[in-house]
């Protein structure tokens, strides 16, 4: 979960605590340390329908600390799964213990206030933290009758209701304070649908600040759809050809990208952009950006995993390699400064580097428009192990695909059980159209329809 | 340091009055689970440890079961006060009204060590751990002038673990794990290239006394090093020969997951409805382990306190069972099988592998090649994921070789290989008599994450496709 608002006259007590303790930790520095302390606690709720029945419901309360000391050059950090003052203790001493056993490292170093202000985000919603438990079972229930009302075909595997309330503070002795709340919620359906002996699979979703913002018809009516539109769907023979990227693919394949633009991996020598700014690295039409400040984003968020202010990078514009994405660490050791790209896996360990919520600059068709221009073609609709078939590295793309087949400008059979391959660097070079209609997905990047060229299929 | 048993740490009339409170409004099963895990980890890159890492989490996680409904609370306040509180949001979350008040009497505790621990990651010294990274630094640079960086991972974790529950059970585990892992990036004409190997298994330093990282770390260079001159993969359908040890995430995906009870019983498996019937090659054995000692998904107790048991689940290529949990057997009326786990006190427990594998045929490995005309032999398999529903299934393939007339020839590129769980199942037409164990894996469901062990023989495949670029 992305960070939220900064500490303000309104903070609730609750984030004050939070806050805190934070401070209490930092200000047990000796000298020649650099503290960092990072204090969270969430309440969740899941709900699983299953036949009109509750399957299960969650009540997930969690809190925790993480704890970066840096004494001399040398990184040590710890962590606990409680706030317990005896833990507190415990976490300080055990990250001053590992901080003894890191290599020096010239560049080591907390970030520092940058001045860079705060662009504010509407994070909480207080309408969710008061709705109550007997509507959102029946909101579960609900999408999942939608589903199964939309196609006689369709079974439901499950229907889902969950959301987040969390609560973090940061301190440093480097003189950063912040810390904020945040929530929201997600209704999620899982289909089958069955024709004869053949089984397909689809999803359905929704998310919003607050139930009230859910489109329960719209998620249902995509779960039915996901799942009925791949029934009686053959392996297609193999052959290059054109992709059209459904928006909710091209989230995932700008994802991939975004990690390439990863300033640390650049510094170690890990991405195939490095010592390419300022080259053209995809086609004219390709303007990326990396916006956490976009309030319509999924991830908008107001701070990085650092606590600094979150901005807009521009990384790819008009085809040219523009920037690269920084903490404070990685920009230290390429001699700039931070981009607000900290990002925090869980309590422990140092921040890494990523992009918070990227964005690739719209054109105007739609798809129907976009595919109207493909003779031959495919439309991907879902991809299936990009973790395992692609290489950031070394560029290879690889992944297992399902859709429907384009021919004369018109969508034709469904196709499944085939791969799709090209190389990174290739794909962004190869994209021929991008369209008008974007999706703010609840991922790190939002999806519209993209055309790409000379990929190849492997099928029959 | 030593560990004890959680079971001493926590009085049975005290847990037996946390699950009456699970029950107080008319539940017909409560569990708690209580779980101490520590974990220690340290992280090389650029020719640097960059940090070490120690954490802690502790808590405990109630489930309470009415009619089909399931309540689930957790909490990381162990006091008697903290476990109540759970109990009853647990059993407010699955109130049904009515039924029993039956107070729980607990059996004696049982433990059931499956797993023996020489030396306790505890009680080595964090800076030995700390230069097993920097050996894997040095092994894997002194490989080839083209290797530019190397990252290296330690982590140890002692996971103690004890379950109650109301039908009398009260049982408890100490898994401890050791992780060693090493990723290489080497760099030529034709691009970069990266290598990677693990080693992980459920026995603690002992690990590293007795197996050198560096020669892992070697491994993992020389794996780079060779696809540097690798050739674009092939594209489309061919036979498939996949090296002893690297293969089994290929059962994992192609059929493991299919036969967890909990998709089946939803309808959610190609394999509902198929026990007693031929599903794959008749040269197939399949079995979950949770027994095998040491093995990366090796426990003595499942997360429900059931016993860890060894399940023929495919045997000469007939579907004998499916894997359980306690909810999905209870609702069966049948035994579980020692297959319900969870990643941690925060989540609920659902059917998932151990250790699973294939059992040796009787080809020899080099036969298999030999016999092969024109394909892909696979040496190093990376991860993997299935539609349990469709059975359609990729796993990547991160070192593999062109097979040219019955020999292994070229390196190709990365790349997903997909294929139809059942279809490749049966199409697997000669099984090696070399059987491994692969390297340590951690299984993804429903957003948690276990540690799982695979294994199989040299197989072939005689159709798979291949998802490269070249015609």
């Amino acid at each position: 979960m992305s960070t939220a608002s900064k500490a303000t006259e309104s903070t609730p007590d609750s984030v004050r605590q939070l806050q805190d303790i934070a401070d209490r930790i930092v200000a047990q520095a000796r000298p020649g340390e650099q503290i960092e302390a990072y204090v969270s606690r969430a309440r969740e709720t899941d709900i699983r329908i299953y036949e009109g029945e509750i399957e299960h419901f969650v009540s997930a309360q969690s809190e925790g600390v993480g704890v970066r000391i840096i004494r001399n050059g040398r990184t040590g950090t710890s962590y606990a799964g409680t706030l317990d003052v005896s833990a507190l203790a415990e976490v300080l001493a055990e990250a001053r213990e590992n901080a003894e056993l890191g290599s020096v490292d010239e560049w080591a170093g907390l970030a520092e206030p940058d001045g860079v202000p705060v662009v504010p985000q509407e994070l909480w919603n207080e309408q969710l933290e008061h709705f109550p438990t007997e509507e959102k079972i029946a909101i579960a229930k609900r999408l999942e009758k939608i589903a199964l009302a939309a196609d006689s075909r369709v079974r439901v595997e499950d229907a889902s209701y969950s959301d987040v309330f969390a609560e973090e503070a940061f301190a440093t002795t480097t003189g950063v304070r912040s810390g904020g709340r945040e929530n929201g919620c997600y209704a999620s359906v899982g289909t089958l649908a069955d024709d004869g002996d053949e089984t397909q699979t689809g999803f359905g979703f929704s998310v919003g600040k607050w139930p009230g913002e859910f489109d329960l018809d719209k998620a249902g009516r995509e779960a039915a759809e996901r799942a009925t539109r791949l029934l009686g769907a053959v392996k297609p023979p193999s052959k290059r050809t054109t992709v059209v990227l459904d928006p909710y693919v091209t989230a995932q394949f700008l994802s991939i990208i975004g990690s390439t633009m990863n300033g640390e991996s650049v510094i170690k020598g890990r991405s195939l952009f490095k010592e390419r700014l300022g080259e053209t690295v995809a086609s004219s039409m390709v303007t990326l950006i990396d916006d956490p400040t976009d309030s319509r984003a999924y991830t908008a968020t107001d701070l990085d995993g650092e606590g600094l202010a979150a901005r807009r990078n521009v990384l790819i514009e008009h085809g040219e390699l523009k920037k690269f994405v920084h903490s404070s660490y990685s920009a230290r050791r390429a001699g700039t400064k931070s981009t607000g790209n900290a990002t925090r896996g869980g309590l422990g360990g140092s921040p890494g580097v990523g992009c918070l919520a990227l964005q690739l600059v719209p054109g105007t068709a739609t798809q129907q428009q976009l595919i109207a221009d493909v003779e031959d073609g495919v439309l991907i609709q879902m991809v299936q192990g990009l973790h395992s078939g692609v290489n950031p590295i070394s560029g290879d793309f690889s992944t297992g695909a399902s859709g429907l087949m384009i021919r004369n400008g018109a969508t034709a059979e469904p196709v499944r059980e085939f791969t799709i391959a090209s190389t990174l660097q290739r794909m962004l070079q190869d994209i021929i159209a991008i369209g008008g209609d974007v999706d703010w997905l609840p991922m790190r990047a939002s999806g519209l329809s993209l055309v790409i060229r000379d990929v190849t299929m492997s099928g029959a | 340091m030593t560990t004890v048993d959680l079971t001493s740490e926590f009085d049975p009339d005290t847990l037996a009055r946390v699950l009456d409170a699970g029950r107080s409004m008319g539940a017909d099963f409560s569990e708690v689970f209580i779980e101490d895990k520590r974990s220690v980890s340290a992280g090389l890159d650029d020719g640097k440890v960059e940090q070490v890492t120690s954490g802690r989490n502790r808590g405990a996680g109630i489930r309470v079961v009415a009619g089909d409904t399931t309540g689930f609370a957790h909490t990381a306040d162990l006091t008697e006060r903290g476990l109540i509180e759970a109990a009853q949001a647990a059993a407010a979350a699955a109130r049904s009204g009515g039924g029993g008040t039956k107070k729980v009497a607990l059996n004696s505790p049982r433990r059931h060590p499956v797993n023996v621990v020489r030396v306790l990651p505890g009680s080595v010294p964090k800076a030995d751990k700390v230069a097993l990274l920097m050996r894997a630094d040095d092994a894997a640079r002194g490989v080839h002038g083209s290797i530019v960086q190397v990252s290296a991972g330690y982590a140890d974790s002692v996971r103690r673990i004890l379950v109650a529950n109301s039908d009398g059970v009260l049982a408890s585990d100490e898994q401890v794990r050791s992780l060693f892992r090493v990723s290489v990036v080497a760099d030529g004409d034709l691009g970069m290239q990266t290598g990677y190997e693990s080693m992980g298994h459920t026995i603690g330093y002992e690990l590293f006394e007795d197996n050198d990282v560096g020669d892992l770390a070697v491994a993992a260079a020389r794996q780079a090093v060779t696809k540097l001159r690798a050739r674009p993969a092939p594209s489309g359908a061919m036979p498939v020969v996949i090296k002893c040890g690297s293969g089994g995430v290929l059962f994992h995906e192609a059929c493991g997951h299919g036969l967890e009870a909990d998709l089946v019983v939803k309808g959610a498996s190609v394999y509902r409805n198929r026990v007693g019937e031929l599903v794959a090659s008749p040269l197939v054995t399949l079995v979950d382990d949770g027994t095998m000692t040491a093995e990366w998904g090796a426990i003595g107790i499942d997360d429900e306190g059931h016993e860890s048991q060894r399940n023929v689940l495919i045997k000469d290529g007939v579907l004998t069972d499916y894997m359980w949990d306690y909810l999905r057997a209870r609702n069966d009326k049948r035994a579980q099988s020692g297959n319900g786990r969870r990643q941690s006190y925060a989540d609920l427990p659902m059917v998932r592998m151990t250790n699973t594998f294939v059992m040796n045929g009787d080809s020899e490995p080099d036969d298999i090649v030999k016999n092969t005309e024109h394909g892909v032999y696979v040496a190093k398999l990376g991860g993997g994921s299935v539609d349990t529903a469709t059975g359609d299934f990729v796993f990547g393939m991160t070192e593999a070789y062109l097979i040219e007339n019955g020999q292994i020839t070229e390196p190709i590129r990365e790349g997903n290989l997909i294929g139809n769980g059942p279809q490749v199942l049966a199409d697997i037409d000669m099984l090696g008599n070399d059987f491994a164990m692969g390297n340590p894996g951690t299984c993804g469901k429903d957003g948690q994450g276990v540690p799982v062990g695979d294994g199989q023989p040299t197989l072939r495949v005689k159709s798979l496709t291949i998802g490269g670029t070249a015609a």
